[in-house]
């Protein structure tokens, strides 16, 4: 499906938005150069900036192709970056102590050159998905990409009601690494934790929002420590301890487990978050359900519902039919 | 006459208006303050040691008690304690000797950080109706879980978890030996540990058998001494600490005099009745962090690697890179016992001047063991002057996973703080064991009192995680975005790795 359907979706919610900040991510959108990461980055100043990310990249492997993201003016979006796209196929024979090279070397590189803070940042990094995010109305951002013009398998959008950073283009969702995006709406307040953790693991936080996080912790937790999804999302909203004890006893066993090892990733606070990657996507709450979730599932135009989810997570495989999910911030 | 008389540090006087005579001000006071002569009840104030318990005990409340009634001429650098302690050694030749915690005035940083709680963005949550889980699990954690599915769905767990202490609030009592604490107050402790779904060491003084019904719940201590260790002692509790050093008194071992050493001190302890009970200042088996690993291991092999093993080291300037040491080694836990740590007896100079305060050594083991990416594979557990449970929150937000408190226990059972717990003659029957004072503290009201401070401080805690939009204690550690630091100065910032208040 092309982006019209899902920048339709999201205009629903203005309602809950403050014009600051939204973003779409799709799945699927770059087939001619499905092998390579696509790297999608804000320039500050192209011709001060640019030279900086292009000697990166060359060090690590090749630019197969890049230029500037399209995109067209918007009366009420004020452009403060230069959207610019790389096709990247990164050297593995650099990495030879690593099992995913490739990965380990993209995402070294989004953490060097984002915490550089040159002017350059990388928001998007996985294979043939891009992220278009910037500041302000969906619609807007939506129009200053023509997100219709590209089509994807699976989309994931966002519309932002920043109380942080607004108007940062950064600090839009959806936030990326390599194969996973991710959207939110909450506030994550075990987000001191959570960071600690993880830039303990090589990851470091440069977007000035909690979000982030959750997109390095599913990172580590599924890519580096090989949890299946649904292990992942336990991992980091997991089940309350006195649940894990009504449980028989091998299952108390691994979750328990799980809740001790993965103790600093666990995410505490209120929060709504949906997370893809090239074939699944997955939405879960925190653990009291203080946001709600509502999913709509249209797997046939015969038979649809929609429903207040009370448990997650909520997790379907996707089988490239039309699917659309809101997600209210 | 060369030094003369010192004014009385205390003055006690009586209201003879509403004195009735009683007489147990006498009964009460163990120093020798009160004495009958003829019609009238007689004061000697200099043996006075402010303990309180003759006006606790006064029916009439007609006692009355000053400090410092008479005082030296003020000056800022020769402060009373300046002048006192050196016509203490011009007369004596001796270390000066004092109990309690650290007497100096230095900054409390505790009292300079505050915490956080939620508005709007996301919603405070009530405790009284959501969950607030306080679990907390003392032990060494696996870096990463291997976790297969089944061909059914079943997820197996391949990675082995080291056995860890469930414990239900982040509040243990930390180790005060039989010796240097009563059998009662002991106890009274172990009974409120168990009560409370927590656990409590049991110092290096052995386990007596009056403590075997709560065994479940001790933590049993191998000091330099290894007084009272055998293999039915390691085997009795749920978890073992190897003391390195403690705040009160780092780099010095411990001096149990020998009035203390009554039979069943010297029963349980396996020394002989009456002599002094030494622990040199290092294990003389362990002169490395190689030593101590093999420590560890041998008594993780002694027991059937089936109890956790603490190391605990006093908060010194670079326990850091001890603490990363500790957790290269088997064992399970680090404690970290501050400056402001307990004693029962400890050389002034000790006390009041080596280590660092706990806040800033739980800060930087937090940070260091961040650094070498194993902080969550080690628990850290921060003693040392936890007064409170904004201390317990604040400690855990600096990065500790439990707190032992000490001092707070023995304040919950009647102690005054008075700082004379090494002469033996503590009113309140908790630093003591001579019977007649032992007998004044009654093990079921004791207990009773320290179970309650601790069911307090974790009600207090559940509704400062509420409050913080936090729902598990978890989630808290290390979580220094939520502190703020109030009057602190930059450096002491960046070590606590916490932004001002209004940043």
């Amino acid at each position: 499906m092309d982006g019209s359907g899902i920048r339709q979706a999201l205009s629903m919610m203005n309602e809950r938005g403050s014009g600051e900040g939204a973003g779409y991510v799709a799945y699927g959108v770059y087939p001619d150069y499905r092998d390579c990461y696509a790297l999608h980055v804000f320039f500050d100043n192209i011709r001060e900036n640019k030279i900086i990310v292009d000697a990166a990249l060359e060090q690590w492997g090749t630019i197969e192709h890049d230029e500037a993201i399209p995109t067209y003016d918007q009366p009420n979006l004020r452009s403060v970056h230069t959207p610019w796209r790389y096709f990247f196929k990164p050297d593995p024979s650099l990495a030879p102590a690593s099992t995913s090279p490739e990965d380990d070397i993209v995402s070294a590189l989004v953490m060097r050159v984002n915490t550089a803070r040159r002017g350059a940042l990388i928001f998007s990094s996985g294979k043939n998905v891009g992220v278009f995010k910037a500041g302000g109305w969906p619609e807007d951002v939506a129009d200053f990409y023509r997100i219709e013009d590209y089509e994807g398998y699976t989309w994931l959008a966002h519309n932002r009601y920043p109380t942080n950073t607004p108007g940062w283009w950064g600090g839009a969702h959806p936030f990326n690494l390599l194969g996973w995006s991710v959207v939110h709406n909450g506030e994550i307040t075990s987000y001191g934790t959570n960071r600690r953790y993880i830039e303990s693991l090589g990851y470091i936080c440069t977007m000035y929002t909690d979000t982030e996080v959750v997109a390095y912790l599913i990172d580590l937790l599924v890519r580096r420590h090989g949890l299946d999804l649904d292990l992942a999302v336990r991992a980091l909203a997991p089940p309350f301890w006195e649940e894990i004890d009504r449980m028989p006893e091998a299952k108390q066993e691994w979750n328990r487990a799980l809740r001790l090892t993965y103790a600093p990733a666990m995410m505490n606070g209120p929060f709504a978050i949906v997370a893809a990657d090239a074939d699944t996507m997955v939405g879960f709450t925190d653990r009291s359900k203080l946001r709600p979730m509502v999913v709509g599932e249209c797997a046939a135009a015969s038979t649809s519902l929609a429903k207040r989810r009370r448990s997650a997570p909520w997790n379907r495989k996707s089988n490239r039919s039309p699917c659309r999910l809101q997600e209210n911030r | 006459m060369t030094i003369g008389s010192l004014p009385p540090r205390y003055r006690i006087s009586i209201d003879p208006v509403r004195c009735m005579e009683c007489e147990r001000c006498i009964e009460n006071c163990s120093y020798g303050v009160f004495r009958r002569d003829g019609e009238r009840i007689l004061i000697n104030s200099r043996n006075c040691t402010a303990c309180h318990r003759c006006i606790a005990c006064c029916p009439r409340d007609a006692i009355s008690l000053e400090e410092q009634p008479c005082d030296y001429r003020s000056h800022p650098l020769w402060t009373r304690e300046a002048r006192e302690a050196i016509y203490n050694q011009a007369r004596t030749g001796k270390i000066i000797l004092a109990g309690m915690g650290n007497a100096l005035d230095y900054p409390i940083i505790f009292d300079r950080l505050v915490l956080d709680a939620c508005q709007v963005t996301s919603p405070s949550i009530d405790p009284l109706r959501e969950p607030i889980e306080l679990q907390t699990h003392i032990g060494k954690k696996p870096a990463k879980l291997d976790l297969r599915r089944r061909e059914n769905g079943d997820v197996e767990l391949l990675t082995p978890i080291a056995p860890n202490l469930r414990v239900e609030t982040p509040i243990m009592i930390g180790h005060m030996s039989y010796g240097a604490i009563s059998l009662n107050a002991q106890v009274a402790m172990a009974r409120a540990a168990k009560e409370a779904g927590t656990f409590m060491g049991t110092g290096e003084g052995g386990l007596h058998s009056a403590i075997y019904p709560y065994q479940d719940r001790m933590i049993v201590q191998v000091a330099s001494g290894r007084f009272g260790v055998n293999i039915d002692y390691l085997e009795r509790g749920a978890a073992i600490e190897i003391k390195i050093g403690q705040g009160a008194k780092p780099g010095i071992g411990g001096h149990l005099p020998g009035e203390k050493v009554c039979e069943e001190v010297s029963r349980t302890r396996m020394i002989p009745q009456g002599s002094d009970a030494i622990s040199p200042a290092p294990h003389h088996d362990i002169y490395s962090i190689e030593d101590l690993a093999q420590l560890v291991r041998a008594l993780k092999e002694a027991t059937e690697w089936k109890k956790p093993v603490f190391v605990k080291i006093a908060a010194v300037h670079n326990a850091s890179a001890i603490a990363a040491g500790i957790a290269r080694s088997p064992a399970d836990a680090v404690v970290i016992d501050g400056f402001r740590g307990g004693t029962g007896a400890a050389p002034r100079v000790f006390r009041d001047h080596v280590g660092i305060p706990i806040e800033a050594a739980v800060a930087s083991v937090d940070a260091k063991l961040r650094d070498q990416g194993i902080r969550n594979e080690i628990s850290v557990i921060a003693s040392g002057g936890i007064r409170g449970s904004a201390d317990v929150a604040k400690a855990i937000a600096l990065g500790a996973d439990a707190v032992y408190i000490g001092t707070a226990a023995l304040v919950a059972m009647g102690c005054r703080v008075c700082g004379n717990c090494y002469r033996g003659l503590c009113p309140w029957g908790i630093a003591t064991q001579r019977p007649d004072l032992v007998e004044r503290l009654n093990p079921d009201v004791a207990s009773e009192q320290v179970a309650n401070l601790i069911h307090a401080w974790t009600l207090e805690l559940a509704e400062l995680l509420g409050a913080a939009g936090i729902n598990s204690i978890e989630s808290l550690r290390g979580n220094r975005d939520r502190l703020r630091g109030y009057m602190l100065d930059e450096s002491l910032m960046q070590v606590l790795d916490v932004r001002q208040v209004g940043a």
